[in-house]
C-alpha cells in the first residue's frame, strides 16, 4: 500500500514535470517563432495598416510589397547576382578543397604537417578583419593592370566571380576541416583495392572516396551555401556597384532609403525574399545540418 | 605504408606521378589561399607600423608602435573595446547557460516532440545576420515596433522607448539579445549530441541512488562533455567577434561601435590607413588571446 502510494507520487510528479517542460520549450518556441511570423504578416500590409497596429492582421494580402521590394528596391537584380555568387562559390570550393581534403587526409608526405597547419590557422581568420586589405590588395593590383591596354578595362573589384572566388578560399579551411575529419575515417584498404584493380590516382579519389565522402560533402555543402547566401562584410566593401550587388547588402541598402521614403511595407517583404532560400533549404535538410553540426564540433 | 614493398619493385615514374598528384591537389588552392587569406593578413600586421594616408596609396613612412599608442589613446575605440567585451561576456553567459539548459531539457525528458524543438530553435541559425538585424530594428523600432507593442500591452499606456537611442546600455543589451536569439539553438544542437553519447545508465544508477535532476547535471553530465564545452567556447568568443561586426553596422550604423566597425569607419573616412589596420592587429591579438585564455582557464587538472 504505501509503495504504491510512493509510486503514484513519483508518477505524479513526473507528469508535472513533463507540464512544466513543456511550458518552458513552448515558451521558448514563441520567442523563437513570432518575430518571424511578425515579418511575414506585416509584409503582406500596406503601410497605413502598419502605422495603425503591430497587432491586427493585415486586411487583403498586398502582394504589391513584393513587387516593390523586387522591383523598385532592386532586390530582383540582388537575388540572381547572390544566385550567381552562392553556384560559383560552390563550385570553386568543391574543386579545391575537396583534392586538398583528399590529399591531406589521406596520403603521406613530407610536408604534410605543415600545410595542415597553416589551413588549420586559416579557422582564426575571419573576412570580417582582413575585408578592407584584401580589397586595397585587389584594387591596387586592377589599377597596375589597366596600365597595359589590352587590360585597360579589366574589373577586378565589383566582379561576382573574384568575390565568389575569395568567399571559396575563404571556407576553405573549415570545409577541409569537415571533410578531413570524415575521409580519415575511410579504412585505408579501398585505396589497395583500387591500386590493385589498375585505377589512377585521380580515380580513386573521384570514383571511390568522394562517392563514399557523400554525406560529408552534402554537409559542407550546406554550410557553404549558406555562408555565400549570407556573406556580408566583404560584398559590403567589394560589391559597391548597384549592378553587382547581392541580397545582403541589397537589404540593407533597402533599410537605408527606407528610413525617408517609409516604404515599410516593402521592407518586410525584402526580409521575407532573403531568408525565404535558405528556409526551404532548411526544411529539407535540416536533420542532416544538425547531425554535420555534431560532426563538426565534437571532432575539436 | 602497408604497401612499401609494391612501391619499393613499381618504376620510379609511379612515384614521379605520385608527387604530382599531391602538388595538383594542394597547390592551386594553397597560392589562392596564401594570395587571399595569409597575404592580407600579414598586410595588416606589417602596415599597422606605418603611416599612410590613401588606401592603397604608396606614400608611407615607418612609425614603429605610434599607430598602436594612438589606438590606445583614442577614446572612440577604447569605448567600442568596452562594447566588444561587454557583448563577448554577456553573449557568451546568456548563449552557453541557455544552449545548455535547453539541451538537457530535451534531452532529458524525452518528450514525442523533441526533434520539433530542436528544429525550431536552431532555425535562427539559418538566417543571414542581416536579416536578423534588421529584423531587430523593427522590433526595437519606437514607433512601430514589436517590442514596444508589448510593453503598451503590460502597462495599459502606449510606449515609445527608442530602444536603440541614447543609452548605451540599453543598446547594448538589446543588441545581445538579438545575438543570443541567433545562436542558442546552434549551441543548444552542439550540447544535445555530447549529451545523446553519455550512457543512460549512469543516470538510472543515479536515479536509483535517489540523486536528484539538478545534482546529476553537475555531478555527470557536465564533467562528462566538459571538452565539448572548451571547444565551444573557443568557437564562441571567435565567433561572436565577427558577428558583431555585422550586427554593429546593421542595427547600430550611428550610435554604438565594436573596434572592427570603428576600422571600417576610419579607413572610410581616408584617415591614417596604418591607425585602422593596428586597431585590427590589436583585435587579432585580443580574439587569440581570448580563445587561449578561455581554454586554459577551463583545463581540468587530471
Amino acid at each position: 500500500m504505501a509503495a504504491d502510494a510512493i509510486s503514484k507520487k513519483a508518477k505524479h510528479h513526473k507528469t508535472l514535470l513533463k507540464v512544466v517542460t513543456r511550458i518552458v520549450l513552448i515558451a521558448f518556441t514563441v520567442v523563437v517563432l513570432f518575430p518571424i511570423l511578425w515579418t511575414v504578416m506585416t509584409s503582406f500590409k500596406t503601410s497605413t495598416e502598419f502605422l495603425t497596429s503591430a497587432w491586427t492582421l493585415p486586411s487583403t494580402l498586398h502582394v504589391q510589397n513584393y513587387v516593390n521590394a523586387w522591383n523598385t528596391g532592386n532586390l530582383g537584380a540582388n537575388f540572381i547576382n547572390s544566385i550567381i555568387v552562392t553556384a560559383l562559390g560552390l563550385c570553386f570550393m568543391l574543386v579545391l578543397a575537396v583534392p586538398l581534403a583528399y590529399v591531406t587526409s589521406r596520403m603521406k608526405f613530407k610536408v604534410r604537417g605543415i600545410v595542415n597547419f597553416v589551413v588549420m590557422a586559416g579557422l582564426f581568420i575571419s573576412q570580417t578583419y582582413i575585408a578592407v586589405p584584401v580589397f586595397t590588395m585587389i584594387s591596387s593590383f586592377q589599377r597596375y593592370l589597366n596600365e597595359y591596354v589590352i587590360f585597360q578595362d579589366l574589373r577586378l573589384t565589383n566582379n561576382l566571380v573574384i568575390y565568389a572566388l575569395i568567399c571559396a578560399v575563404s571556407t576553405l579551411p573549415f570545409t577541409v576541416y569537415l571533410l578531413r575529419g570524415y575521409m580519415s575515417g575511410i579504412p585505408k584498404d579501398y585505396e589497395e583495392a583500387a591500386g590493385i584493380d589498375g585505377c589512377g590516382l585521380w580515380a580513386t579519389m573521384l570514383r571511390v572516396i568522394v562517392p563514399m565522402s557523400k554525406s560529408a560533402l552534402v554537409t559542407v555543402v550546406m554550410f557553404d551555401f549558406m555562408s555565400y547566401w549570407n556573406e556580408f562584410p566583404l560584398a559590403q566593401i567589394f560589391l559597391t556597384d548597384s549592378s553587382v550587388k547581392t541580397l545582403p547588402i541589397g537589404l540593407q541598402n533597402l533599410m537605408e532609403t527606407q528610413k525617408f521614403a517609409t516604404d515599410w511595407g516593402a521592407m518586410f517583404a525584402g526580409m521575407v525574399i532573403v531568408m525565404l532560400p535558405t528556409i526551404v533549404l532548411y526544411c529539407i535538410v535540416q536533420k542532416r545540418l544538425t547531425q554535420g553540426i555534431s560532426m563538426g564540433g565534437l571532432k575539436g | 605504408m602497408g604497401s612499401g614493398k609494391i612501391a619499393a619493385a613499381a618504376p620510379k615514374n609511379r612515384n614521379r606521378q605520385r608527387a604530382g598528384f599531391i602538388a595538383a591537389c594542394t597547390i592551386p588552392a594553397l597560392v589562392l589561399y596564401a594570395v587571399f587569406v595569409l597575404y592580407p593578413t600579414i598586410t595588416v600586421f606589417y602596415t599597422a607600423f606605418f603611416s599612410q594616408t590613401s588606401l592603397g596609396g604608396s606614400s608611407r613612412t615607418f612609425v614603429g608602435f605610434d599607430n598602436f599608442i594612438g589606438v590606445f589613446q583614442n577614446s572612440q575605440f577604447l569605448e567600442s573595446l568596452g562594447n566588444q567585451f561587454f557583448l563577448i561576456v554577456v553573449v557568451t553567459i546568456i548563449t552557453m547557460v541557455a544552449a545548455m539548459f535547453f539541451a538537457a531539457l530535451l534531452t532529458q525528458s524525452n518528450l514525442k516532440e523533441k526533434p520539433f524543438y530542436r528544429t525550431v530553435f536552431f532555425f535562427p541559425n539559418v538566417l543571414a545576420i542581416v536579416v536578423i538585424g534588421t529584423l531587430f530594428v523593427q522590433i526595437y523600432d519606437p514607433t512601430n515596433g514589436l517590442l514596444n507593442a508589448i510593453v503598451s500591452v503590460f502597462t495599459g499606456s502606449e510606449s515609445h522607448i527608442a530602444w536603440l537611442g541614447e543609452d548605451r546600455f540599453t543598446i547594448l543589451w538589446c543588441v545581445a539579445f538579438a545575438m543570443v536569439w541567433q545562436a542558442i539553438g546552434y549551441y543548444m544542437v552542439m550540447y544535445m549530441s555530447g549529451m545523446d553519447s553519455i550512457s543512460p545508465e549512469l543516470y538510472e544508477v543515479a536515479d536509483l541512488e535517489g540523486m536528484g535532476k539538478f545534482k546529476q547535471f553537475f555531478k555527470i553530465t557536465l564533467p562528462l562533455m566538459w571538452e565539448v564545452v572548451r571547444v565551444t567556447l573557443v568557437f564562441f568568443i571567435i565567433s561572436t567577434i565577427n558577428m558583431s561586426y555585422t550586427f554593429a553596422t546593421v542595427m547600430t550604423p550611428e550610435n554604438m561601435d565594436v573596434p572592427l566597425t570603428f576600422v571600417y569607419k576610419q579607413a572610410y573616412a581616408g584617415n591614417n590607413y596604418g591607425f585602422g589596420m593596428a586597431a585590427t592587429t590589436i583585435m587579432f591579438i585580443i580574439s587569440f588571446a581570448l580563445a587561449l585564455l578561455s581554454n586554459k582557464l577551463t583545463a581540468r587538472d587530471d
